[in-house]
């Protein structure tokens, strides 16, 4: 009796069975750092002693933060891990034209797999949780001592389950199921424990929902976010990767910190005011709150469906002009197929700035900064205070149809309104 | 070891843009981090400091990113040690992988006023407000966390497995 994060840690720890507080050992299957965060893991690294890093395939390095250079501290830090990558012959390392956001990039490259367990400097790590593996952020010291050895110790989390069944009201996303959800529990509610999503409500969403559901179990505290394998996993990945992969689910008789059930019914577009991800409110009780700025994009909400949506709504019309709408598509994969459906045009004809990809804007690096007393709707996942820019800006968090139709009446509004 | 300091009340969900915005995020190096450490809610947080003082904070300090400049900016602008409700749990691993003291304790959290000195034995866990003469004991780490700790950190730890062929 285990749930679908233990089982894969146990397999990964060599163990029949683990149970959630215990610490042990796991190997690990990825390693991930950006360009932030692999300098301090590969200074760190160097001091361990090693000839070279555990697996030239299973290191992967993403500048994607700071990148395209942001100024001459960012192209230096760049620069270290290229260089780092190219004399360790790091065979994943995706350079500027060939990167994208590392979350989305790892997923559509195949590099990540079901029943896989992943680490990465980067909170958003817990992305891939989507596709039925274990992945949690970690900081560059962990990440330099997992690129020596090819393992980490984890604690195994307790689980808590999130079953959300019926049907999603119209232009509702993963995005507003989990800001939904952070907004009932709070930006601790989950703190160490691993986040299962189950429901007939889950089966039914894109695997690009998914992923953005899974990415935000970090804004809850939690240590990972997952779903099981189902068709819509395995058609996904179907072509896409070499490995066999392995599919884990939840014991019936599997124990849980805590069980919460969600009506979709109930869940309506969501907006989550400054300054955390927890304060939530549905779209009918925003009120009046004009902004000066759009993002839709990030590791959370940058995939085609994503544009797609926001396509849909800004088709044949203009960006309020007032405002700055910034669209970036997280992968150039993404960008390319946005451009193949028409979906770039239409973002260019409404006003709007697209970009290559980037993390940018979402921690306030460049491609957006928010001045003093600005205010921004963005698809990114987080609101703290100054995140965006300035101490007195103000970020507010929704899916990318709120962010569309915002970009129309320059304040912030539901679909339904315009 | 032992710290002598006075206390820096802080709330809840202290996030890590507040410790460190991200836009510094191009250096790895404590001084320079130092300069902008907490600097949404306290600017010149730094020059407020004497070396050895504490932090003392509510709920889920160090929630949001990964990154290990956290720890390394508040070690930086002369801070000893962090003691607060609960840890976000990154922050509690980049914390002890970088050798900045935590403890829990939330009590001791709610028996500290903002600028009280308090006495921190952190071996033994025992936390005293100096101001007050009120003492608490934090929750201990698991033993597999002091043997981290008492190798200097992760890297010791990570070196010293290397060296035994124990990977």
């Amino acid at each position: 009796m285990m749930t679908i994060t233990e089982k894969i840690i146990a397999a990964h720890a060599g163990l029949d069975k683990v149970s959630p507080g215990e610490l042990v050992m796991v190997d690990i299957d990825l390693a991930l750092a950006n360009d932030i965060t692999a300098p301090g893991a590969i200074k760190e690294f160097e001091k361990i002693g090693v000839e070279g890093v555990f697996d030239k395939k299973k290191v992967v390095l993403v500048p994607d933060h700071f990148a395209p250079n942001r100024d001459v501290d960012s192209a230096e830090q760049c620069k270290y891990v290229r260089e780092f990558a190219r004399d360790r012959e790091v065979e994943n390392y995706f350079e500027v034209g060939q990167m994208g956001i590392e979350h989305v990039l790892l997923p559509e490259k195949g590099l990540v797999i079901p029943g896989d367990l992943v680490i990465g400097a980067d909170s958003h790590t817990c992305t891939y949780g989507a596709l039925g593996a274990f992945s949690t952020g970690m900081g560059s010291t962990d990440l330099a001592a997992a690129f020596a050895t090819g393992d980490t110790w984890l604690k195994v989390p307790q689980s808590i389950k999130f079953n959300i069944d019926g049907k999603r009201k119209e232009w509702v996303s993963g995005k507003d199921i989990i800001l939904y959800i952070i907004g009932k529990i709070g930006v601790d509610g989950a703190l160490y424990k691993a986040m299962e999503f189950t429901g007939d409500t889950i089966e039914g969403l894109s695997m690009d929902s998914r992923f953005s559901i899974c990415n935000m179990a970090i804004e809850a505290g939690g240590k990972n976010g997952i779903i099981a394998v189902d068709d819509r996993t395995r058609e996904y990945e179907d072509g896409r990767i070499d490995r066999a992969y392995v599919e884990y689910y939840s014991d019936p008789d599997a124990e849980y910190a805590d069980v919460h059930n969600y009506k979709a019914e109930d869940i309506e577009l969501q907006v989550a005011f400054p300054h955390l991800p927890s304060n939530t409110k549905g779209i009918s009780e925003v009120g009046n709150i004009p902004i000066d700025q759009v993002v839709i994009g990030s590791c959370t909400n940058g995939r085609i469906e994503d544009l797609r949506e926001a396509a849909k709504i800004l088709d044949g019309k203009k960006v309020e002009k007032n405002l700055r709408v910034i669209v970036i598509p997280a992968t150039q994969k993404i960008y390319q197929q946005a451009m193949s459906e028409g979906i770039i045009d239409i973002f260019i004809e409404a006003g709007t700035a697209v970009s290559t990809p980037t993390c940018g804007p979402c921690l306030g690096g460049h491609m957006g900064i928010l001045a003093a007393k600005e205010r921004c709707v963005a698809t990114t996942n987080r609101n703290f205070r100054g995140r965006m820019g300035h101490t007195d800006s103000e970020v507010y968090l929704s899916g990318p149809a709120v962010a569309a139709a915002s970009a129309i009446t320059g304040k912030i509004t539901g679909p339904a309104d315009l | 070891m032992i710290f002598n300091g006075r206390s820096h009340k802080f709330g809840r969900d202290i996030d890590t843009d507040i410790i460190i915005p991200a836009t510094y995020l191009v250096t790895f190096d404590p001084k320079e981090l130092a300069k902008h450490c907490m600097e949404p809610l306290a600017p010149n947080f730094a020059d407020n400091i004497e070396k050895g003082d504490i932090i003392v904070a509510e709920e889920n300090f160090g929630c949001g990113s990964s990154r290990e400049h956290a720890p390394i900016a508040i070690k930086g602008a002369g801070i000893s040690c962090v003691l607060a409700k609960s840890f976000a749990r990154i922050f509690y691993r980049n914390a002890i992988n970088t050798a900045l003291p935590i403890l829990e304790c939330a009590e001791a959290v709610d028996g500290i006023s903002d600028g009280d000195d308090v006495r921190i034995d952190t071996e033994k866990g025992k936390i005293e407000n100096l101001s007050t003469g009120i003492t608490w004991q934090a929750k201990p780490f698991p033993s597999f966390i002091m043997e981290i700790i008492n190798e200097d950190g992760l890297i010791g730890y990570t070196k010293k497995r290397v060296e035994n062929r124990d990977v």
